[in-house]
């Protein structure tokens, strides 16, 4: 029991929550508001549609990371993962070519492929976390490792290039619009609603939170503890294979420098927008936001002159420590806390 | 106490203490005086404003009227535990150590003894050495934390709080985890550091601990004073009635007789499991079956291999005449048999969350509709189940950690209940709650079982099992040691078997499979 709700009352209460809800839509109202004032073509349509299809990456794979995170684990691995995904994802499209042709079909089959990989290797963190009674961030520090090298192992340390004949097909899943909305921006959205129907409206969503908050009392209450577990970490897998399928294109190739970071990118994108590191509580709406203000940031940066690029970094750690300070929602204010 | 009035050594004195939180008032005005040298109790129903009074005396609220006066200087203490500074120490229900550092890095936490800048750990083991020798505690300063017993820890808990010189130690529900040996080794080291001149203001729920204890009772009840006595003029029954308001004589519900015709829900031979050797016995319907035994006889483990927790090794359960084995709780939550862990902050609620999705966690995939959760059947399960249980919170918002014990007890039943079961294994039913709420709780359970659902009550209380059981099981080292029913269920005859004096009688549990 901590003193702190008692003393604060239910009014305290809400305004906290309230607090953790507008946050971060506050924070990239500001960065849009920082970003039209420096360069007006910050909002120009041209400008607003590439920031959305470069969030969509991290954002994706931040959904799936969301999922995780609530429930008390912690996937280092999705980076990696999106390298080897994009690498076998190349060499297979490349071998089918003799037999299929330059068609959809095989597009088709390096995505089948890639979803099939994503849902693997999601399985087995989930597997060795939960049947191998391993620490996650343990067991996907490994799987980093793992993946990274055999990206750069299957291109023998250099590049995979998807067939030329291949990349005109393929080209216009990162490049081609819908309704004015790039195809990425689409299956942003998409991934998007389901991720905060699942955490918002189902059974599933509400064993992660019960996870993350407490195992042994989700154990107690009926709750495939496990199941759920690994099942957050298929997600994961899940998504990552989706951005793989959107960024393919984008290059046509892969190699070991792919998705460098995007782990880290990802897990600010989640903590940003109000998820609780430790597990227990879940956002996907601020996992949303979040993943837009990482990428806004780094817009800003490209489109002005005031700092420099190379800081991009610098900003976006900057925001995540920030964003957390912010969100202990205490500041100023003395508090006890003790367990009772 | 009492004929040396005129030396009385006045430490720390509340003056009318009111206390409120928001616009709600938790106190009103109290009054209590906490001499040198003596065991001071604080007794009350949960929600009297025991918390909240022992925070205010240690520094951890600040009252919203009246004065602290600490030997006889008015005082603002300073918060966060800062009163330490001053000899007041608050010893937590869940105690403050380091658990993977030793006792000795524990005791000196904070303020270790060094020699030019190097820790000196030959002084500070010696000082802690001859500090545990003081007090008789056979352990050694180089013991970790984690492997001691909880007893054990809350002793280090208090030689840590003796060796920073407090002088007013207040303790929380201290026997509320400890066994009855445990709980006569922890009262000799009371009475030790009365004898040092140090005061002690004692919580807990177990009357008859606090008559044995005490020199002084204050009572509270719904935030006001209501007496202050020596412990020598109270009985357990009359600290009872102050504490409640009313006659408590109808603790115990009146039970149906035990119906011998009914059928056997749950049947159990030869189960073995970890820490299970051979346990066999049956449950029928409507029926109220305690179980009784020392802390760690097995009781739990018997149960939580039956519903799915631990892994069953050999034997036979037989559920509503099916031969079964629940691969999972879910397994046997739908089936119709829950478990009520007795370990309700650690096991049972999610403290961090509301109350709306604790009650329904258990039994969620009921909510479950083609197009999400129905957040609609759960608010009025909520409904239903603060009627239904009398659950009483401050806001329908708080945080179910913010919540007093018995009111986090009666939400764990509403979970449970919620699922349905047919058979439901409450464990511990009362721990830590008070005589009010108790007393209700026996009452939801004496009507379960008229609604024709089997319960298994499993309690260290033994009042308790005999109070509300129609026959009581005990137990001692994983095994059945008898099966009591009628006149045989008192407490002789309960201890003699707990105590293994009585093993012939484990005869009559196999006979009652057949």
């Amino acid at each position: 029991m901590t003193d702190l709700a008692k003393e604060r009352g239910p009014k305290g209460y809400r305004m906290s929550i309230d607090y953790k809800t507008a946050g971060p839509a506050i924070a990239l109202f500001i960065l849009c508001l920082i970003g039209y004032l420096l360069n007006p073509a910050f909002l120009s349509e041209g400008n607003l549609s590439n920031l959305l299809t470069r969030s969509a990456f991290i954002g994706i794979i931040a959904v799936g990371a969301t999922f995780v995170i609530t429930a008390g684990g912690i996937d280092l691995s999705v980076g990696s993962m999106a390298a080897a995904i994009s690498g076998v994802m190349i060499i297979i499209m490349n071998a089918s070519l003799d037999m299929m042709g330059a068609g959809f079909a095989t597009v088709i089959l390096g995505a089948g492929c890639s979803i099939l990989l994503g849902i693997g290797a999601g399985w087995i963190n989930g597997a060795l976390t939960t049947k191998g009674k391993i620490e996650a961030f343990i067991v996907t520090l490994g799987t980093m490792g793992i993946y990274r090298s055999l990206v750069t192992y299957f291109a023998d340390g250099g590049t995979l290039s998807l067939d030329f004949a291949i990349r005109g097909i393929y080209r216009p899943v990162y490049y081609g619009s819908f309704l004015g909305l790039p195809i990425p921006v689409w299956v942003f959205i998409l991934v998007a609603a389901l991720g905060w129907f699942l955490m918002n409206r189902t059974s599933f969503g509400r064993y992660c939170t019960a996870i993350g908050s407490n195992e042994s009392v989700a154990k107690y209450s009926a709750i495939k503890v496990d199941r759920v577990k690994t099942l957050t970490y298929v997600i994961q897998g899940l998504c990552v294979s989706l951005a793989t399928i959107i960024y393919v294109p984008r290059l046509g190739s892969a190699s070991s420098s792919t998705g460098v970071l995007w782990e880290l990118e990802a897990i600010a994108a989640v903590i940003i927008g109000g998820t609780v590191l430790k597990g227990g509580y879940g956002r996907i709406g601020g996992t949303i936001l979040g993943a837009l203000i990482l990428t806004t940031i780094g817009n800003i940066l490209n489109f002005t002159d005031l700092i420099s690029n190379y800081l991009n970094g610098t900003m976006q750690g900057l925001i995540i420590i920030v964003a957390v300070w912010l969100q202990r929602g205490d500041w100023g204010k003395s508090r006890t806390k003790q367990p009772e | 106490m009492l004929d040396n009035q005129s030396t009385v050594n006045v430490l720390l004195k509340a003056d009318r203490i009111s206390k409120s939180f928001g616009s709600v008032p938790v106190l009103f005005s109290v009054n209590m005086e906490i001499h040198a040298g003596e065991v001071h109790s604080l007794i009350g129903e949960n929600g009297a404003g025991k918390s909240t009074l022992m925070k205010i005396l240690s520094g951890f609220h600040r009252p919203t009227s009246g004065r602290i006066l600490l030997e006889g200087r008015d005082i603002q203490l300073p918060p966060n535990g800062g009163a330490e500074e001053l000899g007041i120490v608050l010893i937590h229900q869940e105690l403050n150590l380091a658990e993977q550092m030793t006792v000795e890095e524990n005791i000196f936490l904070g303020r270790e003894l060094t020699r030019r800048g190097v820790l000196d750990r030959l002084a500070m083991r010696t000082q802690v050495q001859s500090m545990l020798d003081a007090i008789g505690l056979g352990i050694s300063p180089q013991d970790r934390i984690s492997d001691l017993t909880i007893a054990e820890q809350q002793m280090v808990e208090i030689v840590k709080a003796v060796s920073r010189n407090a002088r007013v130690l207040i303790m929380d529900e201290p026997t509320a985890v400890l066994t009855e040996a445990e709980t006569k080794l922890f009262f000799q080291q009371v009475e030790a550091l009365k004898k040092r001149g140090v005061a002690v203001i004692f919580v807990s729920h177990k009357l008859s601990e606090v008559k044995q204890i005490s020199d002084r009772i204050t009572v509270l009840r719904d935030g006001q004073w209501i007496a202050t006595k020596p412990a020598s003029e109270l009985s357990p029954d009359a600290m009872a009635q102050m504490m409640v308001g009313r006659e408590l004589s109808d603790l115990y519900p009146p039970l149906h007789e035990a119906d011998v015709d009914a059928d056997r829900v749950l049947e159990v031979t030869g189960l073995q499991a970890p820490g299970v050797h051979n346990v066999s016995f049956d449950l029928r319907k409507g029926e109220i079956l305690g179980f009784s035994g020392l802390i760690g006889a097995g009781r739990t483990a018997v149960f939580e291999a039956i519903c799915g927790l631990q892994p069953i090794h050999a034997g036979r359960v037989m559920f509503q005449g099916e031969e079964i084995r629940f691969p999972s709780v879910a397994a046997a939550r739908d089936a119709g048999v829950a478990y009520l862990t007795k370990d309700r902050k650690a096991k049972g609620l999610l403290l961090d969350k509301q109350m709306g999705p604790n009650l329904t966690l258990f039994s969620l995939p009921k909510f479950q509709r083609r197009w999400g959760l129905d957040h609609a059947a759960e608010q009025s399960a909520l409904e239903r189940a603060v009627r239904r249980f009398d659950i009483r919170a401050r806001d329908p918002m708080i945080k179910v950690g913010d919540m007093s014990g018995g009111n986090q007890q009666k939400l764990l039943i509403a979970k449970v209940m919620e699922a349905e079961p047919q058979v439901v294994i409450i464990d511990e039913p009362t721990r830590g709650i008070d005589v009010g709420t108790k007393q209700q709780v026996y009452h939801f359970i004496a009507a379960l079982a008229a609604e024709g659902v089997s319960v298994v009550v499993i309690s260290s209380e033994m009042p308790e099992v005999i109070g509300i059981s129609h026959r009581v099981v005990v137990m001692r080292e994983g095994a059945i040691m008898g099966v009591l029913t009628g006149d045989d269920i008192n407490e002789t005859e309960i201890m003699r078997h707990a105590a293994g004096l009585k093993q012939a009688t484990a005869q009559p549990a196999a006979e009652a499979i057949q």
